[in-house]
């Protein structure tokens, strides 16, 4: 069962991060005039359509003790960032950035513009429009990209083998145990295991949507 | 009064939209508010929502000078622009747009930072009594009705303080008393202030209401302004009679011209029929438009005789139409002409498509539009 804790943490940290930066880059998305986002879009998007395996690789490029982002992290912290759990967040952050943007760039322009409009002409600054009616409007799409976040690293599999490697207690996931244990024919192990993430992602998801529908809905559906 | 200095709003601007599937649009402008209430008149699309939103801030139109009671808000010589939130506007639009997650009393008191809510709560409380909201204060938008979310929403942009109004057809889809009610407020609250509000309306019942002043507007052009009367009773341009409630539109060729009397006859284009008409600048030959309201054409079931009226014409009725409170009724005199007449009088003419009647039509009921 330590995998599935480390999946969980792992989880855990890909949600609280991607809503730290999905936030801002879905708020730049849907307020610029510029031209160019489409670019933008796209490359948020390209998770989405990639396989893990061309994701995992250039990440393990670019995180290896040769690659930009391993010898920065390397001249900060004296280690490179693959096969660590740091770089397994990494990395999942990178792999689950459009199941946190998506929502939340929808959330965000389906709030009627006349409103932020109103709140500018009434005197707020654009971080209280930000703070004070974006945010709150825009409650269930955040709460949806979380949880698609978390669920999403939860069951990732691909991009935490190139990147992760399978190092017991540090990198080796859930899907990655799973998978070990019916390699070395173990069903019923890796049956517990699989029964065990089904029933934790259905039950995230569930309460999740159904807490969301009750609460918000009397003024989020219009 | 000075423009540089007085209280009012000033505002001189140009904004050029990129064409889109709808077009291009430009909007080219120059007008001064004062106190009290200037109404902004023109068909959809004339570009008045869009005039709003550039002295608001929330468009940056290509060049402008704006100032409101003397403060430059925008200056594109002098590279002034200051943002929406720095320009001490109320701007009401069509719709509320209350906050709808906070309630009616937490959406009044939205613009006034810096205050504790009891502070806030304090002040909004004679504002949502003024506007007769004042008993919904708990609630939200979505529990209350579109007439007090208009007034919650009147109560929230005044109770910033704002040096002057901007109110975008803010009675839209109201029924007529709630509408009145809430204007009485409105001008009520204004009494004492004064503050220039600029009113955009395209209705011509809420011109008359609130009218002091009347700046006509179409296809991003002021084309007429002054008092209510003189630029909607005798419309210059025609786009504007038709929006100003003149149904019939009948082009004339001028017969001759009767100085003296004030008049002269034309004759209406493929037809015989004449009609006198008030003395125009036009010389005979020339083809002029005449605009003529449904309601100012009297209708008679006989030849009707020792009438002040100089117009007379006879005609078959074509077609009845009732709408509401009114029967559209629809005459060939050899021109066809539409005639408003009440429900009561279509019943006591007995009028039925085909029957003989009779039009009168003062001359002063002719206007003279241009193209």
């Amino acid at each position: 069962m330590g995998t599935l804790w480390l999946s969980a943490r792992l989880a855990c940290c890909v949600a609280a991060v991607l809503l730290l930066l999905g936030l801002p880059l879905a708020y730049w998305i849907a307020r610029t005039k510029w031209r160019g986002k489409f670019l933008v879009e796209s490359v948020v998007a390209l998770p989405l359509v990639l396989p893990p395996t061309v994701l995992g690789f250039y990440l393990l490029m670019a995180m290896g003790s040769r690659g930009p982002l391993g010898r920065l992290w390397a001249s900060l912290f004296g280690h490179t960032l693959a096969f660590t759990f740091t770089g397994l967040v990494v990395a999942s952050v990178v792999y689950s950035l459009p199941f946190a943007v998506q929502p939340m760039l929808n959330a965000f322009e389906s709030v009627d513009e006349r409103l932020l409009d109103a709140a500018a002409v009434l005197g707020a600054s654009r971080w209280r429009c930000f703070r004070e009616i974006l945010l709150p409007l825009s409650v269930r799409g955040i709460v949806t990209a979380a949880v698609l976040s978390f669920a999403h690293t939860l069951g990732e599999f691909g991009v935490v083998l190139m990147v992760g490697g399978n190092i017991p207690g540090v990198t080796r996931t859930v899907s990655i145990d799973i998978y070990d244990r019916v390699q070395s024919l173990e069903y019923g192990d890796a049956n517990q295991l699989a029964v065990a993430l089904l029933l934790i992602s259905f039950t995230v998801l569930a309460t999740i949507y159904a807490v969301n529908r009750r609460i918000w809905s009397p003024w989020s559906a219009r | 009064m000075n423009g540089n200095s007085g209280p009012g709003l000033e505002v001189r601007l140009r904004f050029h939209r990129r064409s889109n599937l709808a077009g291009s649009f430009d909007l080219d402008v120059d007008l001064q508010a004062d106190r009290g209430i200037t109404i902004l008149f023109g068909s959809s699309g004339a570009g008045k929502s869009t005039l709003l939103d550039c002295i608001a801030g929330l468009l940056q139109p290509q060049s402008a000078h704006i100032a409101v009671n003397s403060l430059v808000v925008h200056d594109s010589a002098t590279r002034v622009f200051l943002p929406p939130q720095k320009r001490g506007l109320a701007y009401l639009f069509q719709s509320p747009a209350l906050f709808p997650h906070l309630t009616v009393e937490e959406n009044a008191g939205f613009g006034l930072q810096g205050q504790s809510p009891e502070e806030r709560s304090h002040s909004v409380h004679d504002l949502l009594e003024a506007f007769r909201v004042a008993h919904l204060t708990g609630r939200k938008p979505g529990e209350i009705s579109g007439g007090e979310a208009q007034r919650v929403a009147l109560a929230r942009a005044l109770a910033t303080s704002p040096r002057a109004l901007l109110l975008d057809e803010p009675l839209k889809g109201l029924d007529a008393e709630l509408k009145w009610a809430i204007v009485d407020d409105l001008r009520a609250w204004n009494r004492v202030r004064q503050l220039p509000i600029l009113y955009v309306t395209h209705q011509r019942d809420e011109v008359d209401a609130l009218g002091e002043r009347v700046i006509a507007m179409d296809c991003g052009r002021i084309i007429a302004q002054g008092a209510p009367h003189a630029v909607l009773d005798a419309p210059r341009k025609k786009r504007l009679a038709y929006a100003a409630g003149f149904e019939n539109h009948l082009t004339a060729v001028v017969q001759d011209l009767r100085e003296p009397d004030g008049v002269m006859r034309v004759r209406l284009a493929g037809s015989q029929v004449e009609l006198e008409v008030p003395l125009g600048y036009a010389a005979a030959g020339n083809r002029i438009h005449v605009a003529i309201r449904a309601g100012d054409i009297l209708l008679a079931a006989q030849k009707p005789q020792g009438l002040s009226a100089r117009n007379t014409l006879e005609g078959l009725v074509d077609s009845l139409e009732v709408r509401g409170s009114t029967v559209a009724c629809r005459v060939n005199a050899g021109a066809m002409f539409l005639v408003h007449v009440t429900p009561g009088a279509a019943r006591a003419l007995d009028l039925s498509p085909g029957q003989r009647v009779w039009l009168v039509i003062k001359t002063h009921s002719c206007h003279l539009v241009e193209e």
